[in-house]
């Protein structure tokens, strides 16, 4: 947590400087000169999976969801890391507002596995309450077994469909 | 004589025994034949119905048709084909001739007159009981529009269905189900309204919104569901006639699912999500006034009042599993009613009071099953990958349901099954679909 932290600041300090330092990054050797279309750091694109201020870097770099057991909502030891990495990420971030997305898979009645969503949803929000999170900035909604990401009807779906997700809103890029 | 029959037939049918009904107090050859269980459905003939003006000769083959249908649907009549016949009936008024419906094994004959002028429709029947040789009941006379044939067909079988077998009928009903279209990961769905039968289609919503669950209010006139136009799932009721919805719960920071009206139209039960727990509520239609029923740190959903509107059973994991309960309507202590091995869900109360339906989830199966009100006698009447969400025919004879196929290019499709557990049958509809509500029989 404390070397993402550190990424964050070196990058903050990087993008003030002027784009002299192209070269540093590795992009576009020989060019050297300012190009207004080009980020600030070149090699890091505004927006993308690059930029740890993105939705994208977000998703994939600090993990946008945590997974289940069969019929569980109590949150497991990589589910926690995680957490703690989008907590880290969104005190961080302060302008996204986030709502985490509950989800079951399709062995269980309509009902049921949206309450059994909303569980996960707020056990994860929860968590990240305890991190210190602003409950304002957090909802929560359960969608039951209505929105697969998997379709098989095997273990190997089922268990990346039992998820919460946290979903972003707002922020620069989007 | 033929009502004394069937409710023998049916008393055998629920207990399943081998039985051979005795002729007892029937005249002549009646005889129901039960080997290993298996009925022998009963043998009618309904020919077309006699045209008397011009214009009604069609009408009168589609309203015997319907009517033919209706009766072999429920597994229980079996149709003599008209090319069997050696009598016709031309003559909506002539004497039956009883030995010719005698000798191809009609047992039972319903006839017909139909009289088209515009858009005015009327119908006529009698039904007579063949080896009586007499008519069963009074002849009947329908009126009304073309555009209602359908209804009238339905009536027709129903006073039929009800004349022979003691119990009032369920054709002329509607089903009020979710329409489906997609992969499962992309699904739409959109709600929809049809006759039982899977005639005349029409869609209440687009599918613009993730809609579930619809659920007939006690006169037919409006459906309660669930849908995330909000972007949480919040109760809606929708009046069926004008297509108005409006949204019944919408509390900042909970989400309310499983709607279902009290008897008197006025209250309805629902669940509501609030934090990590999920309880039982009612709300006043009108008032918008919410009373909470349970509190229980565990889930409970998915409740259904009995029919005199005194109790809610519902579900409840507070066991460690999906149970089923039953408190009464006002809220306080439940009673747990289910106890078999597996996981009970969607209970659904018979409009008979007798009965409760429910979901089983059990050893990797899903089933459909019933049982008695204190949670004896528990049923099981289907089994397969997927079933799901009984809801009851309006004389608590038949449950429809859903079932889904395993796999990537799973579908969901309607299917009806007799409380017996006989005459499983797929319904048929436009796309996929799901979460079926059967209404009251329509008046």
């Amino acid at each position: 947590m404390k070397l993402t932290t550190k990424m964050v600041l070196m990058v903050a300090a990087v993008s003030m400087a002027a784009c002299t330092n192209a070269d540093r990054f590795g992009a576009d050797d020989g060019a050297g000169a300012f190009d207004p279309n080009a980020s600030a750091n070149a090699g890091i694109i505004a927006g993308s999976a690059s930029d740890p201020t993105s939705t994208a870097y977000f998703q994939q770099a600090v993990g946008d969801r945590v997974l289940f057991e069969v019929d569980q909502s109590s949150l497991t030891a990589g589910g926690r890391t995680t957490l703690d990495g989008q907590a880290t990420w969104l005190l961080t971030n302060a302008d996204y507002t986030a709502i985490v997305e509950g989800h079951a898979d399709e062995q269980g009645t309509r009902e049921y596995n949206i309450a059994l969503g909303n569980r996960r949803a707020d056990a994860a929000r929860s968590y990240l309450l305890s991190k210190g999170v602003p409950s304002l900035r957090l909802q929560i909604v359960s969608y039951g077994k209505e929105r697969p990401i998997e379709i098989c009807s095997e273990e190997s779906c089922y268990s990346k469909n039992r998820r919460a997700v946290t979903v972003l809103a707002g922020g620069l890029t989007g | 004589m033929m009502v004394r029959i069937f409710t023998a037939l049916i008393a055998m049918m629920m207990t399943a025994t081998l039985a051979v009904t005795s002729a007892g107090a029937q005249q002549g050859p009646l005889r129901i034949e039960i080997t290993e269980g298996v009925i022998e459905p009963l043998p009618f003939a309904t020919p077309n119905f006699v045209a008397e003006n011009g214009n009604s000769a069609e009408m009168g083959a589609q309203l015997a048709r319907v009517v033919a249908a209706d009766l072999q649907g429920t597994g229980l009549f079996r149709e003599i084909p008209a090319s069997a016949y050696i009598s016709n009936i031309s003559d909506f008024g002539a004497a039956i001739q009883y030995p010719d419906w005698k000798a191809i094994n009609a047992q039972a004959l319903v006839t017909g007159a139909v009289t088209v002028s515009g858009n005015n429709l009327s119908v006529k029947f009698r039904l007579y009981d063949i080896f009586s040789g007499a008519e069963l009941g009074d002849g009947l006379q329908f009126q009304g529009t073309t555009e209602g044939w359908r209804r009238m067909a339905h009536k027709v079988a129903d006073a039929v269905y009800s004349r022979i077998t003691g119990e009032t009928g369920y054709f002329d009903s509607r089903v009020v189900f979710v329409s489906e279209t997609g992969p499962k990961n992309k699904r739409k769905k959109r709600l929809a309204v049809m006759d039982y039968d899977g005639a005349g289609v029409k869609y209440l919503t687009d599918s613009s919104a993730l809609v579930l669950a619809p659920r007939f209010s006690p006169t037919g006139d409006r459906v309660l569901y669930t849908s995330y136009e909000t972007g949480f799932p919040r109760i809606y009721v929708l009046d069926v006639g004008s297509v108005q919805r409006r949204v019944l719960e919408n509390t900042q920071g909970s989400m309310s699912f499983a709607p279902r009206f009290a008897p008197n139209g006025q209250t309805v039960v629902y669940s509501q999500a609030t934090g990590s727990n999920t309880d039982i509520y009612t709300i006043d239609v009108s008032s918008g006034r919410s009373k909470r029923l349970t509190s229980a740190p565990s889930i409970e959903t998915a409740p259904s009042f009995s029919p005199d509107g005194n109790r809610i059973v519902f579900e409840s994991d507070r066991s460690g599993a999906q149970q089923l309960y039953i408190m009464p309507a006002g809220g306080g202590e439940a009673q747990r009613i289910s106890f078999g091995q597996g996981r009970y869900g969607t209970p659904v109360w018979s409009p008979r009071g007798d009965l409760i339906a429910f979901t089983k989830q059990s050893k990797g199966r899903f089933h459909i099953g019933v049982m008695r009100v204190d949670g004896s006698e528990e049923r099981l009447l289907t089994a397969s990958f997927f079933d799901e969400g009984p809801t009851w025919s309006p004389n608590g004879r038949v449950i429809m349901f859903h079932r889904e196929t395993q796999g990537a290019s799973s579908r969901s499709t309607l299917y009806s099954v007799d409380i017996t557990g006989r005459n499983l049958r797929p319904v048929r509809t436009p796309e996929g679909g799901s979460d079926p509500s059967w209404s009251p029989l329509q008046k």
